[in-house]
């Protein structure tokens, strides 16, 4: 996809806008995650204001494309991209985790239309994804299955357990994308112990591991969205095999004092954390 | 309706096979998943006869879920074959998340459930399964009696819009429906009349409470039978009237007495009309490999026990 100046500053602009959107909802929400929404936000940008063959006012249409974000507790950032899309109003953000909400803290199919699948125990969105492309080519339909996985949620078995099938079954219609960031909630000490913001990566060698299971794996850059273009470009020319996109991406991505640290997977955002982050998003938006 | 056993032998899981066939070839939404036991679970003639709608999963039941799940929101109906005690343990997070709470039409096959495995001893026997699918909102949980209701269960539950969970047994056992019998969904039914003692039983343990109901006659004690075959949802009313009509209760099933058919009638009765009642069952115990007729006499499961229960709470 050639993308021409004024829409790469469009995209970037709506990166900047879901970033706003996830902090602003889990300041007034009082709780949420906020490490993977970010590191997350250019990926379901370029998916759901590009890449995506669907339709907000037809969101059960039978050949729409499918997504399933796996790593479930980064609700938020999907609520943003589906309101920022136009799935709901952008003032039901307000409700995100409040009685009666259709705003879960993970996502819940059964009552938000645009959801494709309920996730939110971590290891479970390939499978479904899985059963969507097979069901697409049983039933002779065009329609493409996108499952974006964590790195935590890649700890799994059950990953690969469907890595295993998906591949048995050349699944060339499924492309999953894993938004490499590196952390989980706690994680794995160095050397220097759990007293430092130091971890093991989640994972290592994602690219190799997921070779071995039968799969095209194409790395990326998960910021920057022609390089993100070029990936799904790869992905969907790719025939015989299902694809991962592994995406090198920076959890909390974007608020400088959430970067890199595990600590902002999941907290409650003040007031003075709020002012900043807006602060900071608004400088990068000014700089477009 | 007064029923006895008719003399034929019949398999449940031979049931599931031939019903699968059936469900195939009226409804194209019907698939099969299976969790690499399809010769066990008699799935396999699916994979002989309609190999387009047969899909091997291979050993693994938490993608088997899941794959289920998914093919259920693109308009499929996903039946799983796998063994009760891996559909209902090894993937009972995949079950909760993706099927029961998004509510999704996936059929699951519990075979080989209870006690009578086929000498595969206590990992392989699903007792709890019962207590475990009733708790999990949005399930319907049904118990056949024998293989002529194992078809009547499946042809029913392949419309509900919701998940289901059939309990099957491995075994040939007496058939004691006849071939036009219809389920009815949620309705429990007397399958012996009777006025001293009801005989509350669910799954292939009726047959053996018709049996204990007989061995009782021949005392002039007169059992009611009434059969449970939908655990959830729960027919309170039959039970509840069995238990006006006799003042004693036998509930009876080859599943702990735990949290199964005999909690549930526990649970009915103890809030809408207390009646001294005695579970049989299997108690709080795991099991072993043994040939089926020395399991049920060592876990209290014949018509003999069940008969002897009886006796005991009316003396």
């Amino acid at each position: 996809m050639s993308l021409t100046r004024e829409r790469h500053a469009e995209l970037k602009r709506y990166a900047i806008q879901l970033r706003r959107l996830v902090v602003e909802s889990v300041h007034h929400a009082g709780a949420g995650h906020l490490g993977g929404p970010m590191s997350a936000a250019e990926i379901l940008i370029a998916l759901y204001f590009a890449e995506l063959n669907i339709d907000p006012a037809q969101p059960r249409d039978e050949d729409r494309d499918r997504f399933i974000l796996s790593k479930g507790h980064s609700s938020i950032g999907l609520y943003a991209a589906l309101a920022l899309r136009g799935y709901l109003p952008i003032e039901e953000l307000a409700t995100f985790d409040a009685i009666d909400s259709r705003l879960q803290g993970h996502p819940d199919m059964s009552v938000l239309p645009g959801l494709d699948m309920s996730t939110g125990s971590l290891g479970q969105g390939l499978s479904p994804g899985l059963g969507m492309a097979l069901a697409a080519r049983l039933q002779g339909q065009d329609f493409r299955t996108w499952v974006m996985i964590g790195d935590g949620d890649s700890q799994e078995g059950q990953i690969w357990e469907a890595a295993f099938v998906a591949a048995r079954y050349g699944l060339d219609n499924l492309t999953a994308i894993l938004d490499w960031n590196g952390l989980q909630q706690y994680g794995w000490a160095t050397e220097k112990g759990y007293d430092v913001l130091d971890r093991l990566a989640a994972q290592e060698n994602p690219l190799s591991r997921w070779r071995a299971f039968g799969w095209n794996a194409i790395e990326t850059n998960g910021h920057d969205f022609p390089a993100i273009f070029a990936a799904f470009a790869e992905a969907k020319a790719h025939r015989g095999q299902p694809t991962i996109i592994v995406a090198r991406t920076v959890k909390g991505k974007g608020i400088s004092y959430m970067e890199n640290d595990f600590n902002w997977h999941s907290k409650p955002v003040t007031d003075q954390d709020l002012k900043q982050a807006q602060d900071e998003l608004a400088a990068q938006e000014a700089a477009l | 309706m007064n029923l006895s056993t008719t003399g034929e032998m019949l398999a449940q899981r031979d049931a599931f096979g031939d019903t699968l066939i059936e469900l195939i070839d009226r409804d194209p939404r019907v698939y099969v998943l299976d969790g690499d036991l399809a010769n066990s679970t008699k799935a396999d003639k699916v994979s002989r006869e309609r190999p387009g709608r047969f899909l091997e999963m291979g050993i693994a039941e938490q993608n088997m879920m899941g794959v289920a799940a998914g093919m259920a929101t693109c308009g499929l109906v996903p039946w799983l074959s796998s063994f009760a005690c891996f559909i209902v343990n090894r993937d009972l997070d995949q079950l909760r998340v993706v099927v029961a709470q998004p509510n999704l039409p996936v059929k699951l096959c519990g075979a080989y459930s209870g006690l009578l495995t086929g000498k595969t001893g206590k990992t392989h026997q699903e007792v709890a399964d019962i207590s475990v699918m009733r708790a999990m909102p949005n399930m319907t949980v049904l118990a056949p009696a024998d293989a002529v209701e194992v078809r009547a269960c499946m042809l029913v539950a392949n419309d509900l819009p919701g998940p289901v969970y059939v309990r099957m047994t491995r075994d040939p056992e007496p058939v004691i429906f006849p071939a036009d019998y219809e389920f009815e969904l949620g309705r429990a039914f007397v399958v012996r009349e009777g006025t001293d003692i009801a005989l509350i039983s669910t799954g292939a343990q009726t047959p053996r409470c018709l049996a204990a109901a007989d061995e009782l006659a021949r005392e002039r004690i007169s059992a009611l039978v009434l059969h449970v075959p939908t655990l959830k949802p729960l027919d309170a009313d039959a039970i509840v009237a069995a238990a006006v009509q006799t003042g004693r209760v036998v509930t009876a099933e080859d599943h702990t007495i735990i949290g199964g058919l005999g909690g549930a009638v526990a649970e009915v009765l103890g809030e809408q009309h207390p009646t001294p009642m005695r579970r049989v069952g299997i108690r709080d115990v795991f099991g072993e490999s043994a040939p089926n007729e020395d399991l049920l006499q060592k876990y209290g499961l014949t018509p003999g026990h069940v008969a002897q229960t009886a006796r005991a709470l009316l003396s």
